[in-house]
């Protein structure tokens, strides 16, 4: 298991970019969710005020 | 009518893409010489390297070369394309992947004494990949993969070109 | 041609998405999976670079999907600018942001990669600067986009950068062959057989399926956004939002 993290003494690059990856995608995901979550939010707000109006 | 004013608007976006595409191939086509990334041995003995200035040789490790004067950090091996050779001087630490044998990119300047003297050593690798194991079975059965012809022919092409 | 707009007609468009989406996510973390396991376990290192060339399994994916995903931009922007469809904009706007971030992906990774085998993080040559010219285009795209205020225009002007644009895609592809460059040539190719062993080549060949997928999943995401963004007051999209807060009230 040691042996495997240490990746022949390329741990630093091989985890980090392999992180960097990681972490590119879950901040896509996350940005996607927060977007879509304000858009629906406006729309709903404008199609209540539309009902009303 | 719509139609047609349809297929204006897709010839126009077509005669756009072509006319870039030309511009592009020419572009290149200009670039090419000046877009050279290193030099080969056989290029440098042409005088096509530029003088005066810095400029980056490529080549092969030739193997048995490699030599450390005096145990210090200065290193000295030579560059082939297998059809010349150019010795190289660098102070400094060479990348994992340096071999001989295999590919190298160095940058520096040529001395008049013809000797390249480097302020950068790169390892170009080629792009086989394998186990150790299969490259060991290769070369028992005579057959080694012989990447560094591989690239000397890339070089000789590039240099024909 | 009637099929093409009532296809391409956003209200029909979004419950479609709605419903594929999650299916090529579900298959881009199968994948995904199956693919690191093969990749950093199951597959053996490697005679020259030893284990620092099982970076190969994220930024050759990456690579290609920064290149192909340019060209499906292109694509859309050609079919907004012929058949004046406004679903093939949005969907050129949708890919932009997955395209510019695995172009990031693929030169940083890359400069992680290149440090321990060549000796260093970056070098001018000219598979790598034509990689980071792609970056600026995709940020060029994006930035046109927000920087034009009215939708259409934006659109428009936005379609002819990836129009332009697009001819750096094969001057990436192929500078390794056209150029002496410090970055090797290609191990998987249409014309040669493969360099690589056949575990590690499965391997970033189901990497690479993956981050296909991931793309899809995560474009269609995007252009349902993009269309309640723009759909805004429209009937499909009241009716769309009453349904669900009926359902919502019932459960």
């Amino acid at each position: 298991m040691t042996e495997w993290l240490a990746m022949g003494g390329y741990a630093g690059y091989v985890w980090g970019s392999y992180s960097v990856c990681a972490a590119a995608i879950a901040i896509e995901l996350w940005r996607l969710r927060v977007r879509r979550l304000g858009a629906l939010r406006a729309a709903r707000i404008e199609a209540e005020a539309g009902i009303a109006g | 009518m719509q139609a047609r004013a349809r297929h204006r608007r897709f010839a126009w976006i077509a005669v756009g893409v072509l006319l870039l595409g030309i511009a592009a191939a020419l572009v290149l086509n200009a670039f090419r010489s000046n877009l050279v990334f290193f030099y080969t041995p056989s290029q440098v003995f042409a005088d096509e390297a530029p003088k005066g200035r810095n400029f980056r040789i490529g080549g092969l490790v030739v193997p048995g070369s490699l030599v450390r004067p005096g145990g210090s950090v200065e290193v000295q091996f030579k560059v082939t394309d297998n059809a010349r050779t150019v010795a190289v001087v660098y102070h400094g630490i060479l990348p994992d992947l340096f071999k001989e044998g295999k590919g190298v990119v160095a940058q520096g300047e040529l001395r008049p004494d013809g000797v390249f003297v480097a302020s950068q050593v790169l390892a170009k690798h080629d792009e086989n990949y394998m186990p150790p194991e299969a490259d060991e079975a290769l070369r028992k059965a005579g057959h080694p993969l012989r990447p560094a012809e591989q690239v000397v022919d890339e070089a000789r092409a590039s240099v024909r070109k | 041609m009637a099929w093409i707009y009532r296809y391409a007609s956003p209200a029909t468009f979004y419950p479609v998405a709605g419903v594929l989406a999650p299916w090529f996510m579900a298959a881009a973390a199968l994948l995904a999976g199956l693919g690191l396991y093969i990749g950093l376990i199951a597959a053996p290192t490697d005679f020259q670079q030893g284990d620092a060339y099982r970076i190969i399994y994220v930024h050759v994916p990456a690579a290609w999907m920064s290149m192909l995903i340019y060209i499906v931009m292109a694509i859309y922007a050609v079919l907004y600018l012929t058949f004046n469809t406004r679903l093939s904009a949005m969907m050129m706007n949708a890919l932009a942001p997955t395209g510019a971030m695995f172009t990031f992906l693929a030169l940083w990774t890359g400069a992680l990669w290149g440090r321990p085998t060549w000796g260093t993080y970056w070098v001018w040559d000219a598979r790598l600067t034509s990689e980071l010219i792609l970056l600026f285009l995709y940020f060029g795209f994006m930035a046109l986009n927000a920087a034009i205020e009215d939708a259409r225009r934006a659109d428009k002007a936005a379609a002819l950068v990836a129009i332009v644009g697009v001819v750096n895609v094969p001057i990436i592809y192929f500078s390794v062959q056209w150029w002496n460059t410090l970055h090797q040539g290609a191990s998987v190719s249409m014309t040669a057989s493969p360099k690589m062993a056949s575990i590690m080549l499965s391997g970033m060949l189901v990497m690479g399926l993956a981050a296909w997928m991931y793309a899809i999943g995560a474009a269609l995401k995007r252009v349902q956004t993009i269309i309640v963004e723009r759909e805004v007051g429209a009937d499909w999209l009241r009716r769309h939002l009453g349904d669900n807060a009926q359902v919502g009230r019932v459960a």
